[in-house]
């Protein structure tokens, strides 16, 4: 034999056991920004429990901060190169489920005798549906609550917040709570648009009509939300203004126990528990109604995927499989949007703070948010509108009218 | 092999050719190449999940029509105003300062210039805090000499200056290096002609320093210039363009179009406009110079 006959016997040899592995093995990729930087144990450990019970699929990751996520996935789509699996937040859902870069998983999720769909948090689960379509399955959801320290209120001599809290309830213990002496302030809620759209549908207020074709933002009872919103800071000094925060964050006051009511998210339950005071949640006062923030989590398939099958398979265990399930949990990496109460003991049954099942409670006046293909736009112009209100440079009537003019355009 | 023969013909631009060749295929590659698809795209609607859509000149028509371009051209122009003529004179001041000879000049000179070799990043998160209106230094400085400070980045009247100080701190160890080249370069003998006829200093500075200083003025104010149209990097950490948008400027815009708003060819054309705004006024700025220089 010659050199060269070895040499490519060595060859064929080579691409023949290449080829065997792959007529073995799927691999797909997963790109996720929630698992990153904490989670990572936790990802690995799911994926190990998922390749466990499908050794024909491997699965590859890649993760990124969230602040850096979005451009680097937008990058994948104008290269053509997503990964098979991604992980959206439902703000980000819509602009690509609206451009087609997501596969309908329904023909799938069909076929599949042996899934129900019923294991979702139905609300949740249809955030990642468009037209019909399902084109993500939920991973995880997160609200906002009424954070408050116990023992500024038993300082106060007040009673707790309670359920049946309405604004003014709010407002009148945040002014017995103010105490400029201590640097104490009564309540926290950020002047920013994500704040907006709740606030104002405590005052049966919406930023868009139902079908999303009008904008209704300059409506006397927004106008009034937003009075509000303002009024807490300016007029009745409950509220710190961003120069009197300077640059700290509402939930490091919380802690150093500078704010006695603020509003947060659920994600902070596990920061909060080592405060050197008592504290607890409770559902957030509304005007004319109860209404909360609802964020998610989906992951979707890739309209490109060479392997949507195996995709698909990843997709439904990393969701909804009592593994999954359980590896969050256990770690407190954001709540699985699952129906299964006993997969939820584990959650309700942590000691801090003591009413966790507000949580759930919160989801029955959920809110989400008015997401539009043109979503950042909205948002940064909405934003720049509240901020002019919020320095006094323009009433809230008239920011909430410019606002409605550039956003009508972005429908 | 003499230094004449090598300098002529193939075996002066054959090396040449070789030696250059690796930075010139990364120069075409990564930014020859882009400046070109951008000048393409800024034809087209792009939101990079479609295909690429020929549209023409819309995007310019768009963009000379759009507030916000206007808005963040003038605040661009404003943060210009501020900080150019500063950064210049003060770097100047520097530069003559630090030409005398003085125990510790050369640890001076070093320390205005660790700045300009800093991070955009440090320096903002820095800065930020410097001016932070309950906890910062300045307006803790400026609380001692009676004044109660401004709310600096919060307040829209105050983040562009906020931001122009910033920018002159980080900055003006550059100027200041270019001006102690250029003094250097001023023969001596001028000087000492003007000791001799006892002129006042002041005088010496006016009629021999700065118009010698001239090429250096000029390529000082150029580069600042050019650099100062495409403020982006403080802007970003400091303020993300706000309050209410009082620092949004041209460059920050670009990003947003691009980055967060999926319009790809729209932020290449305000790109494109930007371009063409920076060579007229660099232009400008050249014939100017030119008339100037024949006036001396």
């Amino acid at each position: 034999m010659s050199k060269t006959t070895k040499l490519l016997a060595g060859l064929a040899a080579t691409a023949l056991l290449a080829n065997m592995a792959n007529a073995q093995e799927t691999t797909i990729k997963y790109m996720t920004f929630s698992a990153a930087p904490n989670y990572i144990a936790q990802l690995e450990e799911t994926i190990a429990a998922f390749e466990a019970q499908h050794p024909e699929i491997n699965v590859e990751y890649e993760t990124a901060a969230f602040s850096d996520y979005f451009t680097k996935l937008q990058t994948l789509v104008a290269s053509r190169s997503l990964p098979d699996t991604f992980e959206l937040n439902y703000e980000n859902f819509v602009t690509y489920a609206e451009r087609d870069a997501l596969l309908d998983l329904n023909p799938l999720i069909a076929a599949d005798e042996s899934f129900d769909v019923g294991v979702y948090n139905p609300t949740a689960l249809a955030a990642f549906a468009l037209d019909g379509k399902q084109y993500g399955l939920v991973e995880s959801f997160s609200n906002v609550v009424l954070y408050y320290n116990k023992d500024l209120f038993d300082a106060a001599g007040l009673d707790y917040p309670s359920a049946d809290w309405t604004w003014d309830d709010e407002l009148a213990a945040a002014q017995a709570l103010t105490n400029t002496e201590t640097g104490v302030w009564g309540t926290f809620s950020p002047i920013q648009f994500w704040e907006f759209y709740k606030t104002i549908a405590q005052n049966g207020g919406a930023v868009l009509n139902a079908d999303k074709t009008e904008v209704t933002l300059a409506t006397p009872e927004n106008v009034e939300a937003l009075t509000w919103m303002i009024d807490k800071v300016n007029t009745h000094k409950v509220t710190p203004t961003d120069a009197e925060m300077g640059g700290q964050s509402p939930e490091d006051l919380f802690k150093a126990g500078k704010i006695a009511m603020l509003r947060t998210g659920i994600w902070m339950l596990g920061a909060f528990a080592d405060a050197p005071f008592n504290w607890d949640i409770e559902l957030e006062p509304g005007k004319t109604q109860k209404a909360h923030h609802f964020f998610a989590n989906g992951v979707a398939v890739s309209a490109q995927s060479q392997n949507a099958e195996a995709a698909y398979e990843w997709v439904k265990f990393l969701t909804s499989s009592k593994e999954a399930v359980e590896i969050r949990i256990a770690a407190g990496w954001e709540l699985p949007a699952v129906t299964d109460e006993a997969a939820l003991e584990g959650y309700l049954a942590q000691p801090i703070p003591e009413s966790r099942e507000v949580v759930f409670e919160a989801l029955d006046s959920a809110v989400v948010p008015p997401v539009i293909g043109n979503w950042n736009q909205l948002t940064d112009a909405v934003g720049k509108e509240l901020d002019e209100a919020k320095l006094g440079r323009k009433t809230p009537e008239q920011a909430l009218t410019d606002a409605a003019a550039i956003v009508q355009g972005l429908l | 092999m003499s230094a004449a023969s090598f300098s002529r013909g193939w075996p002066k631009y054959g090396a040449l050719a070789v030696l250059l060749a690796p930075s010139l295929a990364g120069m075409a590659i990564f930014v020859m190449g882009p400046i070109l698809g951008s000048l393409a795209l800024s034809f087209s609607s792009w939101d990079m999940f479609a295909d690429i859509e020929w549209i023409g000149i819309e995007n310019y028509t768009k963009a000379v029509a759009d507030p916000a371009v206007r808005t963040a051209l003038g605040n661009t122009l404003l943060f210009i105003l501020g900080y150019l003529p500063p950064v210049v004179s003060i770097g100047l001041g520097l530069a003559l300062m630090l030409n005398r000879t003085f125990p510790g000049r050369t640890l001076f000179r070093a320390i205005y210039f660790v700045p300009v070799v800093t991070s955009w990043v440090a320096v903002s998160l820095v800065w930020k805090w410097l001016l932070n209106p309950e906890f910062g230094l300045i307006n803790y400085g400026l609380s001692l000499l009676g004044v109660d400070g401004p709310g600096w980045l919060y307040d829209p009247q105050w983040a562009m200056a906020g931001i122009v100080l910033t920018s002159i701190w980080k900055d003006v160890g550059f100027i200041m290096v270019i001006y102690l080249a250029g003094l250097q370069e001023i023969p001596n003998n001028l000087y000492e002609a003007a000791e001799i006829d006892g002129i006042h200093p002041l005088q010496v500075f006016w009629r021999i320093t700065l118009p010698l200083l001239a090429p250096t003025t000029f390529f000082v104010t150029t580069i600042s210039l050019i650099n100062s149209f495409q403020v982006f990097d403080q802007v970003w950490i400091m303020t993300e363009g706000g309050p209410a948008g009082a620092t949004s400027v041209i460059m920050e815009l670009i990003y947003k179009n691009a980055f967060r708003y999926y319009q790809m060819g729209y932020a290449s054309a305000i790109s494109w406009l930007l371009f063409a705004i920076i060579f007229a006024v660099t232009i400008a700025q050249h014939l100017l110079q030119r008339r100037w220089g024949a006036t001396e």
